[in-house]
């Protein structure tokens, strides 16, 4: 599995910053059926959150509608250096975690 | 009918008519890829490699690509070392003459016959995730570089065969290829742009796909629109169609990984 991260690198204390985040992910909605009439099994990205220096500042619940490679961007506001983790956990035990670091001056 | 009328009548018929009067093959300056047919929001989408959704499968690739595998215990990276640099145009020249086949192969087909000879790995199946994410990977590496399909004079017969399958008419629909995208590329079918047919970009990334797909996908999706009996995964008669394709557009960028709506 691989994530795409957009987070700027440096930021001014106070900016409203654009935290964009791509995650590689089938999104199986469970509605759907084989040829041979079999359901297939749900299998999606269920919470997404992001913690910037430790504290939760997005979080997402997603459901059966969204689509494969969820897409999901946010804005929030630069207080301090540090670092960013997004999480992605699902179906099936899926579970991700990334991080990206900002330089705030 | 007054004068005037008549006059205005007649410029209206001539602009209807004139710019593609003769509705043959597309004239080598008037090439658009298929993403200049797009919504802006689509193209910011696949000019932007965090949000271009190809790129997972990019990423995905540069994993694979050093990965050991097969009985040689060797990984892509054994003999071709950094991708960037190893791959670099590769996918622009693609299809290419293999020497021991005697017929061209693609960029998919030579991926395969790697890990066959040189991995004694089993193939990996078309349209595989595997597969589209080494082909995407390979293709990134070869992005803004103008394609070269078909240039080797050895392909020159297999580049007609190829042509010919483009304009022959087929299925229960009985069209060709060229009624679409050589005569009536510039109108829309069904609220979609029809397009000039420029494989600059694959693998790509289809938003109605959802994911990453060939240009033989492409094409079969093509031909069942036509409802014709689409060809096998590794049809000669695939391989040359891309290879014609190929050079038709041959000079245009390569944009891999694309995106399509």
């Amino acid at each position: 599995m691989a994530a795409l991260i957009n987070v700027p690198a440096t930021a001014k204390r106070g900016d409203v910053i654009e935290i964009k985040t791509l995650m590689s992910h089938i999104m199986e909605t469970g509605f759907r059926h084989t040829v041979t009439g079999a359901a297939i099994p749900r299998d999606i990205i269920t919470d997404f959150s992001c913690r910037y220096n430790g504290v939760e500042v997005f979080r997402a619940e997603l459901f059966p509608a969204f689509s494969a490679n969820p897409f999901i961007t946010f804005f929030t506001v630069a207080t301090e250096s540090g670092v960013f983790e997004f999480r992605w956990s699902g179906d099936n035990g899926f579970y991700e975690a990334v991080t990206a670091n900002i330089v705030v001056t | 009918m007054s004068v005037s009328r008549f006059i205005a009548a007649a410029i209206l018929a001539t602009a209807l008519i004139l710019p593609h009067a003769d509705a043959g093959e597309v004239a080598f300056s008037e090439r658009r890829s298929g993403s200049t047919f797009m919504a802006p929001e689509t193209q910011a989408m696949q000019s932007n490699d965090t949000a271009n959704p190809g790129m997972l499968g990019v990423l995905d690739g540069a994993t694979l690509w050093g990965k050991t595998i097969g009985a040689a215990e060797k990984s892509c990276a054994s003999c071709h070392n950094d991708a960037s640099t190893s791959m670099s145009g590769v996918a622009a020249r693609y299809p290419a003459f293999d020497d021991t086949l005697k017929r061209p192969v693609d960029l998919e087909q030579r991926v395969n016959l790697c890990r066959v000879d040189h991995q004694r790995a089993p193939p990996l199946a078309y349209e595989s995730r595997e597969l589209l994410a080494l082909t995407a990977l390979i293709g990134r590496q070869s992005r803004g570089l103008p394609i070269a399909g078909g240039t080797d004079p050895r392909l020159t017969p297999f580049v007609d065969k190829g042509r010919a399958t483009f304009m022959r008419r087929q299925g229960q629909l009985n069209l060709a290829c060229t009624n679409c995208h050589d005569d009536n590329w510039y109108k829309r079918l069904a609220g979609s742009a029809i397009t000039q047919a420029h494989p600059t970009g694959y693998p790509l990334y289809r938003l109605e796909w959802q994911g990453l797909g060939s240009l033989q996908r492409r094409l079969r999706n093509c031909m069942v629109g036509m409802r014709a009996q689409p060809y096998d995964a590794d049809a000669p008669e695939m391989v040359e169609l891309e290879l014609y394709l190929m050079s038709r557009a041959r000079g245009m960028p390569i944009e891999t990984p694309a995106v399509r709506p």
